[in-house]
């Protein structure tokens, strides 16, 4: 009985929030990666790209709400999200259009494409903060667990109880959907396959005949997708602030690095990898020993490696070793 | 003369809007903007070496800055001898610990061919290292952290003046680029600028959680000051009298006594702190000439124009024979350790240490607008970087008032619009950095001072 309890424990306090909080990572690494395998550049406003998705769909939200429509037990943002998308695609696309164009068709350096990303960051910030405001918005509104911690414990009879959100649930679903459409999208269609050759070698692929403003566009199309969905499934799961989007950058990014940068499998991976190091090394882990240990072993510390508060040095830590050791990530990056 | 007339021309003009800012709002905001504008212009400085000179991307100028602050509290906070009675052994020996174990991994380097086998040595090594450490630091942790934790609650410092801490600033930071720049000066330009930029995010999680040495996020106020307090002041003829006459023509025009009595007493307050300020205007200026003057040489001697063979094409620099790496470590260090002497300034004039508001906007990426606004390559241009958009980051709110009034004239004020916009506000100033930003990279991608270089 003890050692289900203690796999329960483990379960409910790091494998599902860990999951979770992966794909959310996931969707946003695959972002990082595509505009870096396909137009080359380290996209510094990643962050605020997703809080600007993350933004409309609250406001359309508060829209839909306010009409009245509501999906029952499902949060009424499951609606919201496919109109958000279409206006971050537009916002996108305007993007690319009057910032990033000019410096792909003067072939600059990525170096001054990542120093231009850096200004549509701020602009991106500061529109999202004029719009809506710096401070903690929640807009979740349905039914908010699955199973709950004290049905769980009746339910089974054991100690530990296993508590799982919905929108946990909802954000693991919408990710392996999502992924999965992606990388049919990328392997079988021949849209996806000329991304890959375009993202593996621009000249050659140019000289079969691809068109690169088509590429350029899809890649944008595609990125407004997972900027959208990856901050809006965060934004359900904890609250929305444009702040943690900002800082949320820092671990996606390790996470595109860690999983090889420009695959989109090794970032959808690298995301996981990110999210179950930083909960595995800074979890307490006294409750899962005095399970296991018999009673004259158990440890009288907390037995927690890290702090809580180095959950990011975590990931950033993690990303110094890969690329030292590395530095084309896990999965070998660098093919689309 | 000639040629410089528009290095001149851009100056005069900062300064001529610095001094509109004394006359139409007050010389107070005036002076606090022009000795900000001077701290970051000798953050420019640095960022401006490593990406002017050397073409070193250097996304941690924050991590940096955070040690400089560090070192101005470590310097000039009295010590604290209960802290180090309870736990300062533990922790001295702990940071023996750490030396041990930086010495061995350094020798296992040096003994073994580079193999699995050395590296799992050294993980090994690593990690038991950890270990060890936490279990002797924990309790004296512990111990330092229950002492008095509302006032201290950490070892202290060494009690000498602040200005020390400017130098052991800029040791710190350069210290911290030293062991960054040997383990990833090596990466790609955009791989660098990430792990930079992770590796400060490091630095600032460790100052913020490590309550003994820092006090956290408690932070550490009341630091000492190389400029007299102004309640002193306040008291001190000498002081009384210069602003007697300096308003004299004002206070003359009074009659009653006083009502003329009053009128001293607020200028006299108001003198005080302009008088504070005017004094670390003063010592940031003798800083900036001096580094101003350094550079401008180091730019102009041989080994500038080595770095800039080195940034233009680092092969055929190579192959004349330039030591590429061991050049890029240099000037990741200076530049670095420049950067951790505006830390230093910066607490030094706030009076306070707050790990909490090192941010990246603030502290990184608005330093690199200046850089690439003011001109990259360009000692001046860099320093007219920091003092014209720090000027905009501070002034944008009036002005986006303003805009948001007039544009919102017809509308009556309390139209959900208008307010919602005012109360926005403080926003506006992400808004102008970024348009300038992508303007200048667009239309004037060298900045508004751009790189001169002459050939003799």
């Amino acid at each position: 009985m003890d050692y289900i309890n203690a796999i329960v424990l483990l379960l409910n306090y790091i494998f599902v929030p860990a999951l979770a909080y992966g794909s959310q990572l996931a969707l946003g690494a695959i972002f990082v990666t595509l505009i870096y395998g396909i137009l080359r550049f380290a996209n510094f406003a990643t962050g605020d790209m997703m809080s600007f998705g993350t933004m409309v769909t609250i406001l359309f939200t508060w829209y839909f709400q306010s009409l009245g429509i509501s999906l029952g037990i499902l949060p009424t943002a499951l609606i919201a999200i496919p109109f958000a998308i279409i206006f971050m695609v537009g916002y996108m696309l305007l993007i690319d259009k009057f910032v990033f164009k000019y410096y792909r068709i003067s072939k600059s350096p990525p170096v001054q494409l990542a120093m231009v990303s850096i200004g549509v960051m701020f602009v991106t910030q500061a529109v999202v903060r004029i719009i809506i405001g710096p401070s903690d918005r929640r807009f979740f509104d349905g039914e908010k667990f699955l199973i709950k911690a004290g049905e769980f414990k009746e339910m089974t009879g054991l100690n530990e109880g296993l508590a799982i959100k919905s929108t946990q649930v909802i954000t693991i679903i919408v990710t392996l959907i999502l992924v999965s459409a992606l990388f049919w999208f990328l392997n079988k269609t021949k849209t996806g396959k000329s991304m890959r050759a375009y993202s593996d070698n621009e000249d050659l692929a140019l000289l079969s005949g691809i068109d690169p403003k088509k590429i350029v566009m899809i890649t944008w199309i595609i990125a407004g997708v997972l900027a959208t969905i990856g901050g809006a499934l965060y934004g359900l799961d904890k609250s929305f602030k444009p702040f943690t989007y900002f800082n949320n950058m820092l671990p996606i990014f390790a996470a595109a690095i860690v999983g090889g940068i420009g695959n989109p499998f090794g970032a959808f991976l690298g995301g996981y990898v990110i999210a179950f190091s930083e909960i595995l090394l800074t979890y307490a882990y006294k409750k899962f020993f005095m399970y296991l240990l018999p009673e004259s072993l158990e440890p009288n510390t907390l037995v927690q490696l890290l702090s809580t508060d180095y959950k990011f040095a975590v990931s950033f830590s993690i990303l110094v070793i890969v690329l030292l050791y590395r530095p084309s990530g896990i999965f070998k990056g660098k093919i689309l | 003369m000639r040629k410089n007339l528009n290095v001149i021309a851009a100056y005069t003009i900062m300064m001529g809007l610095i001094i509109l800012v004394g006359i139409f709002q007050s010389w107070n905001i005036a002076l606090s903007i022009f000795n900000l504008c001077l701290i970051s212009a000798v953050m420019t400085i640095g960022a401006n070496i490593q990406w002017g000179y050397a073409g070193l991307i250097n996304f941690g100028i924050m991590g940096y800055t955070a040690l400089g602050g560090l070192a101005a509290v470590l310097i000039s906070v009295d010590p604290v001898q209960e802290a180090w009675s309870a736990g300062g052994s533990n922790i001295l020996l702990s940071l023996l610990l750490i030396i041990g174990m930086v010495l061995a991994v350094r020798y296992v380097l040096k003994k073994y061919e580079k193999s699995k086998v050395r590296t799992y040595i050294i993980a090994t090594i690593i990690i038991a290292g950890i270990i060890i450490i936490r279990f002797v630091s924990e309790p004296g942790i512990e111990a330092i952290e229950e002492v008095d934790p509302a006032k201290t609650g950490f070892l202290g410092g060494f009690g000498l003046p602040i200005i020390f801490s400017w130098i052991v600033g800029a040791l710190f930071a350069g210290g911290l680029a030293f062991v960054i720049g040997k383990v990833a000066l090596g990466l790609r330009a955009d791989y660098l600028a990430i792990a930079t930029l992770l590796i400060s995010e490091i630095v600032i999680a460790i100052i913020k959680h490590e309550d003994w040495l820092t006090r956290g996020v408690k932070n550490v106020i009341g630091l000492k000051r190389p400029a007299p307090y102004e309640v002193n002041l306040q008291q001190t003829d000498w002081f009384i009298n210069l602003v007697e006459k300096f308003n004299s023509s004002k206070l003359n025009l009074i009659r009653d006594l006083t009502e003329r009595q009053s009128a001293l007493n607020q200028f006299v307050i108001e003198g005080s702190s302009i008088f504070v300020k005017l004094c670390y205007s003063g010592l940031f200026l003798i800083v900036v000439i001096i580094l101003l003057i350094l550079t401008q040489k180091a730019l102009y001697s041989p080994w500038g124009r080595m770095m800039r063979a080195i940034r233009d094409n680092e092969e055929a620099a190579n192959a004349m024979g330039k030591n590429v790496v061991k050049q890029h470590l240099l000037i990741f260090v200076l530049g670095s350790a420049i950067v951790g002497i505006a830390g230093a300034m910066l607490v030094t004039q706030d009076g306070l240490f707050t790990p909490g508001s090192y941010r990246p906007m603030r502290y990184t990426f608005l330093i690199w607008v200046m850089v690439i606004v003011g001109g990259s390559g360009n000692n001046f241009g860099a320093i007219l970087g920091g003092f014209v958009v720090w000027f905009l980051w501070i002034e944008s709110a009036p002005i986006g008032l303003y805009l948001v009034n007039l544009t919102t004239a017809g509308l009556a004020d309390t139209h959900f619009l208008k307010v919602h916009l005012i109360e926005s506000v403080p926003y506006f100033r992400f808004l102008m950095m970024g348009i300038g930003l992508l303007l200048i990279m667009r239309y004037r991608p060298k900045g508004i001072l751009p790189e001169k270089i002459e050939i003799k």
